[in-house]
């Protein structure tokens, strides 16, 4: 589904923040990234979502070479792949509803299949009655659900979320790692960047840890272990 | 529903926008006067051209007219091969040409006018002026033969002059228009860049990107198109309510056909049209160069 070999990226002239990563995602996997602030994460993120290229190794996702996959491949690749940006992105003139249905109509859904889809996704992260709010006068942790719901919307392949509840209380935290849960249920695989360690300990997925541009692997049966 | 939702990106807050409707009001506005002009000086050529080809005038000078001359010369056209008809001009007519150029108290005034015979050609057939002067200066020393081709080439080569240079600015018009929409298209694509990059993201297609803009180029054209047009007509209309007032016996009329109103349709029309595929192929190089 996702390998990476020997992987380093740098930005520009600057030092290398990742370094010789190497690692295999199984579809279907469910797998939280940790590490402190500045250790990486959204930019190993960004190389699976294909934002960026690495400047050397190698990264296949969906087993394709990202170095070498043409531009007018590239589509195809990204309607698979769901993402939660750690700053949302909303666009800011449309409606949460227009928002969320914006990767369905990218793909071309019609708009009749698109509406009451979105509606319903909305009302399960608590936003029925903030349908037609535009982001800027929604709260942070509410235009994040909405980013979620943008992100889960056309049942990606991979699903890569960046920091998805650090706008939100524990109870609803735990209700959008459900919403997540189910998705991985139907064979998404997921990829969460998080600090909340309450929820890694709680949910209990193998762990991808970043230390100064270093990768390491927990698995699940030592999720437990000293941290 | 297209009408209901918001396009993706915000157009209509990127001050670029605001004036391209504008340019493409006035670019139409002098497309379609342009194209009016281009088209009554061709219709009127072919007037002349059809009315004066296949003619000839026959000119007795004033000194040796006499009815006489007249209808024994008249007598001879009429049995030469290839003239179809022959008719001998009144005095009264001969002399109302003069009018519009010397007045009427000189010409009223008993002032030597020649004698005009009008020949038609047979279509098809052809008769060479020099030999028919040569043959009928044997009866009436002196006669002219004319069948106006100096003049009509001069006129012609003129008048095709002036729908060259017509269309040539109506091309110039047009490229001042693309460029103002490439323009408008490529700050666009500045403005919106952060959008644009979000909607490659979601696996949005290139062609995705440039609907949205081609789009916007549609409405924005339509606009400017339809004002441009609009003025234009007013103006035509208003020359030719003057126009009409002016009589003259040796111009054809100057008007527009229903056809030529509906040809000046093209104009807005294809500003439209060009407007859109600028802005489509604009965005599409633009992506196309990102990595
Ligand atoms: N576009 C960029 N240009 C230059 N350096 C960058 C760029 N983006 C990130 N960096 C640097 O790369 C390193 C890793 O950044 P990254 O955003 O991946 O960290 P992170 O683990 O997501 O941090 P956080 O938990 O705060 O979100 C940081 O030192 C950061 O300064
Ligand atoms: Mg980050």
């Amino acid at each position: 589904m996702l390998s990476f070999e020997n992987v380093g990226m740098r930005y520009g002239v600057g030092p290398e923040v990742l370094r010789d990563i190497s690692f295999k995602l199984a579809p279907g996997s469910f797998h939280f990234l940790t590490g402190s602030s500045g250790a990486g994460k959204t930019t190993l993120l960004k190389l699976m979502y294909l934002a960026l290229r690495p400047t050397r190794g190698l990264v296949h996702v969906f087993d394709q070479d990202v170095s070498i996959t043409p531009r007018t491949e590239l589509p195809e690749l990204r309607q698979k792949i769901g993402v939660v940006f750690q700053d949302f992105r909303l666009i800011n003139h449309l409606t949460a509803v227009e928002n969320v249905a914006l990767p369905l109509r990218v793909g071309g859904a019609r708009q009749s299949e698109i509406d009451s889809h979105v509606r319903e996704l909305l009302s399960w992260v608590g936003l029925g009655e903030r349908l037609d709010a535009r982001p800027s006068t929604l709260s942070g942790g509410q235009q994040q659900r909405v980013a979620i719901a943008r992100a889960v919307i056309n049942r990606p392949k991979l699903l890569l979320a960046d920091e998805p509840t650090g706008n939100v209380d524990d109870r609803i935290a735990v209700r959008l790692m459900y919403l997540f849960e189910e998705l991985n249920k139907t064979g998404t695989t997921v990829v969460i960047a998080t600090h909340n360690n309450a929820l890694v300990e709680k949910f209990g997925h193998p762990v991808l840890r970043l230390d100064d541009g270093e990768l390491t692997i927990r698995r699940k049966s030592d999720a437990r272990g000293p941290m | 529903m297209i009408f209901k939702r918001h396009s993706d990106l915000p157009f209509e807050r990127d001050q670029s926008t605001r004036f391209l409707p504008w340019i493409v009001a006035l670019m139409v506005f002098l497309g379609v006067l342009m194209f009016a002009a281009a088209l009554v000086v061709s219709d009127a050529v072919d007037t002349w051209d059809s009315t004066l080809t296949g003619r000839m005038t026959v000119q007795i000078p004033e000194r040796v007219a006499n009815p006489e001359n007249t209808r024994s010369l008249a007598g001879l056209l009429q049995a030469t091969a290839g003239v179809e008809d022959v008719r001998i001009v009144p005095d009264g007519e001969a002399r109302a040409l003069l009018i519009p150029w010397l007045g009427k108290e000189i010409v009223a005034s008993g002032l030597p006018v020649p004698a005009l015979i009008d020949i038609k050609i047979a279509p098809g057939a052809r008769i060479d002026p020099v030999l028919l002067r040569a043959r009928l200066a044997e009866t009436v020393p002196d006669i002219t033969v004319d069948d106006h081709r100096n003049w009509l080439s001069a006129l012609i080569t003129l008048a095709r002059t002036a729908e060259i240079l017509a269309f040539a600015i109506l091309a110039l018009i047009a490229s001042a228009a693309i460029i103002a929409v490439i323009f408008t298209t490529r700050s666009g694509l500045a403005v919106h860049s952060a959008i644009i990059e979000l909607l490659h993201q979601m696996g949005a297609r290139d062609t995705y990107i440039a609907s949205q803009f081609q789009l916007q180029a549609l409405m924005l054209a339509l606009r400017g198109g339809i004002a441009g047009a609009l003025s234009a007509t007013i103006v035509l209309l208003i020359f030719g309510w003057i126009g009409q007032g002016i009589e003259a016996a040796f111009l054809p009329k100057l008007s527009l056909s229903p056809l030529g109103w509906l040809a000046l349709l093209l104009v807005p029309a294809g500003a439209v049209l060009i407007a859109m595929l600028t802005a489509r192929m604009t965005v599409l190089r633009a992506l196309a160069r990102m990595p």
